[in-house]
């Protein structure tokens, strides 16, 4: 066997994640990437960057904007666009919920998540987008277990797990109706921890609060909760300041910080491999909601 | 490091769930959030006992009926290597995306129920991985303490095995006697089994030979996009970009393109935005042409020594996955890489009986599930390998034209 000819790990996930961003663009006529500015999707944009370079990107970066999002991430996301030059799409959930007359939720955690779904769902109708590309990857959740790389979804933007095209090999089926959509997952087989290592070998910026910094923060169902504009301070909460930082990124309301002394890529990689909790269940408190809150949000169209 | 793919198979209630389950907690590759989960959900079960299953059926419906309905993929590494474990439904209703599963994986493990022994389930499992030609065979013969740990159990069902795997020319199967319930012989040794002497499975999967890239001689590049940036500076910049799916290419090399059949050199590959000598499979790369030719997505660049085939009319080993049947005169889109061609079905030459690996003669469809030998005939001649010297070339799949579901998984010959 000729070692010059085997690719390490890292490279293989690299190649395997440029041949989906190809096949998506070789395959639909107006996909989107849609971005956050979390490491998931800076991860995506990157991987973009090296499958279409030196030429543009053949969709635009979509930002379904939940008004409930950390400045840092945001001024973060925008810095990135301008940077690599791609047209970057904002849509605002807030809108959607005064056009649509959505109800919001209330309680402690008025969270945004779930109809985050309905923006997408008007964005993709917008846009006439046939698919979008996103930052899921399996390992995150069970349901995110079950996804294919190509998940089709219909009119509705509905995902239906019993009836997944079966996927084989590295042959994608693109093919849809008018009104259906693809999501497609080019980071499908990556962990966390490999995405880690992937930012540290190709030395790729984040924003500032996945790093360890002083925050303020009340303590809630075990989790570490920022204080903020969107989340009710009670009575009996106890405001502290402690050292945390941000495993993942969404929502202010529904994203726990963990405490933390890492302060370089380094000292991220050796906690998580350190740690005995997974990245969701330490982080989402959207996701103990109910055993297949995942799974529920994703079957109306949530990606 | 490497990453070893692999996939369980086998029939419904032979364990599957359970020994991923039991793989995943033993090495210490479940988290507690997870862990805490799976026991509140299985204390509404009726024994307490911690349902390992659980930490794979990730779907509502599979947890209500306790079977697993699509693949799901899971990702555990050790210091040795690095897993990606597609377990896979049993059901037979759930062929398809066992098949799904099956197409990625390096490895199989078989699960066998000590008390049933090998079953039809286990059989079609196994005659899908030869199809296939998954490169290793593992069989895990479970559930050993509900027998009392019998060897001369063990070792029927092996000689059962391997009379069933010369009928199929199968290649390497190392058999496992496990329980995956308490973990006998999956991260640690079975003191229950002193008779067996061969290393535990995940022993196993940690050392097992990965074959890659073994086929260095043949190249094969398929287009997937044109890299056109038309700005001032790049102005003719024209890149094709793609995988490599075999073999290495080089600057200067000597390529002829398919089906234009026209022959040109490499002037440029670059990989990762870098300009590079020569790039190998599975490398994402582009490659620049020293004249401009008419080259889009589909098209496939091969080395000049050794050459494809080339042809409209293919032999096809079909797996069925679609409840409308394929018959005779049937119409799909048939995709081989990137190339998409419409196909017509002109015969069906044999039906494989599941249960002896005979052929069945007379047949004008093939239904759900089933496995088939047909002859088909493209709209315009595709370059292929047969999938025995070039799996990435010789596999393609069926689409169906109005409802754009892939109903078919094909094996050229």
């Amino acid at each position: 066997m000729n070692t010059k000819y085997k690719l390490d790990y890292l490279d293989q996930l690299e190649s395997e994640s440029i041949h989906i961003f190809r096949e998506v663009a070789g395959q639909f006529e107006r996909p989107a990437l849609l971005f956050s500015g979390g490491k998931d999707s800076i991860t995506l944009v990157h991987l973009a960057l090296k499958a279409f370079k030196p030429g543009k990107f053949p969709f635009p970066l979509i930002h379904i904007d939940t008004g409930h999002n950390f400045p840092e991430v945001i001024a973060f996301r925008d810095a990135l666009a301008k940077q690599i030059g791609e047209k970057l799409i904002v849509r605002k959930v807030e809108d959607t919920i005064k056009r649509q007359g959505l109800k919001e939720s209330n309680g402690k955690f008025a969270s945004r998540n779930a109809l985050q779904t309905y923006t997408l769902l008007e964005t993709i109708e917008e846009f006439e987008l046939d698919c979008c590309i996103g930052g899921a990857r399996r390992d995150e959740e069970k349901a995110r277990s079950k996804e294919r790389i190509f998940s089709v979804r219909d009119d509705f933007g509905q995902w239906d797990p019993k009836l997944q095209r079966p996927e084989l090999w590295n042959l994608y089926n693109g093919k849809i109706n008018k009104g259906e959509n693809v999501r497609a997952f080019p980071i499908s087989n990556w962990t966390e921890l490999d995405i880690w290592n992937y930012i540290k070998r190709e030395n790729i910026e984040l924003p500032s609060i996945y790093f360890t910094h002083n925050r303020e923060v009340i303590h809630v169902q075990n989790q570490i909760l920022a204080t903020n504009e969107f989340v009710k301070i009670e009575a009996d909460d106890k405001i502290t300041f402690e050292n945390v930082r941000y495993r993942t990124v969404g929502d202010m309301t529904c994203t726990a910080a963990v405490a933390s002394e890492a302060h370089s890529i380094d000292d991220i990689i050796n906690e998580i491999s350190a740690s005995k909790t997974s990245e969701r269940g330490e982080t989402r408190i959207d996701d103990r909601i109910s055993e297949a809150a995942m799974e529920d949000r994703k079957k109306l169209g949530y990606f | 490091m490497d990453i070893l793919r692999f996939i369980t198979a086998g029939n419904v209630d032979d364990g599957k769930s359970t020994l991923i389950g039991r793989l995943l907690y033993d090495s210490k590759s479940i988290l507690i959030d997870q862990i805490e989960a799976i026991e509140k959900a299985s204390k509404f079960k009726d024994n307490g006992v911690l349902d390992l299953a659980l930490i794979t059926d990730g779907l509502r419906a599979e947890r209500e009926q306790g079977i697993t309905i699509d693949v799901a993929y899971k990702y555990f590494s050790t210091p040795k290597r690095k897993f990606i474990i597609a377990d896979a439904p049993g059901h037979i209703q759930y062929t398809r995306n066992m098949i799904t599963g099956a197409s990625n994986s390096q490895l199989i493990i078989l699960l066998v129920d000590a008390r049933t022994g090998i079953t039809e389930q286990t059989k079609r499992h196994t005659f899908i991985a030869s199809l296939l030609k998954i490169p290793q065979i593992v069989v895990a013969i479970n559930k050993l303490d509900l027998v009392n740990f019998d060897e001369s159990i063990y070792k029927s069902i092996e000689k059962e095995f391997n009379e069933l795997g010369k009928k199929l020319n199968l290649n390497e199967v190392t058999f496992i006697p496990i329980s995956a319930l308490n973990g006998d012989n999956i991260v640690d040794f079975s003191t229950n089994m002193p008779w067996y002497k061969g290393p535990t499975l995940l022993d196993f999967l940690e050392t097992v030979n990965i074959q890659e890239n073994e086929n260095l001689e043949t190249s094969r590049f398929p287009i997937q996009y044109i890299i056109r940036p038309q700005t001032t500076e790049l102005h003719d910049y024209r890149g094709y970009a793609g995988k490599i799916t075999s073999g290495i290419f080089k600057k200067g090399d000597k390529i002829k393109i398919y089906p234009s059949e026209i022959e040109a050199t490499i002037s440029t590959i670059e990989v990762n935005l870098k300009e590079v000598d020569e790039a190998f499979a599975p490398q994402s790369a582009v490659i620049q042409l020293d004249k401009d030719i008419d080259i889009s997505r589909g098209d496939l660049i091969v080395n000049l020594n050794r050459q494809p085939q080339f042809s409209n009319e293919l032999e096809v080993q079909v797996c069925w996955m679609h409840q409308k049947a394929l018959q005779v005169g049937s119409k799909y889109l048939i995709q081989n890489q990137t190339n998409r061609v419409k196909a017509i079905v002109k015969s069906i030459e044999y039906l494989v009986d599941i249960n002896t690996f005979e052929k069945e003669i007379e047949s004008t469809e093939v239904q759900l599930n089933q496995i088939a030998k047909i002859k088909i005939k493209t709209a315009t001649p595709i370059a292929y390998d047969s999938y025995s010297n070039l799996q990435a070339q010789g596999g393609i799949i069926f689409i169906d034209e109005t409802s754009n579901v892939t109903v078919g998984a094909g094996i050229l010959e």
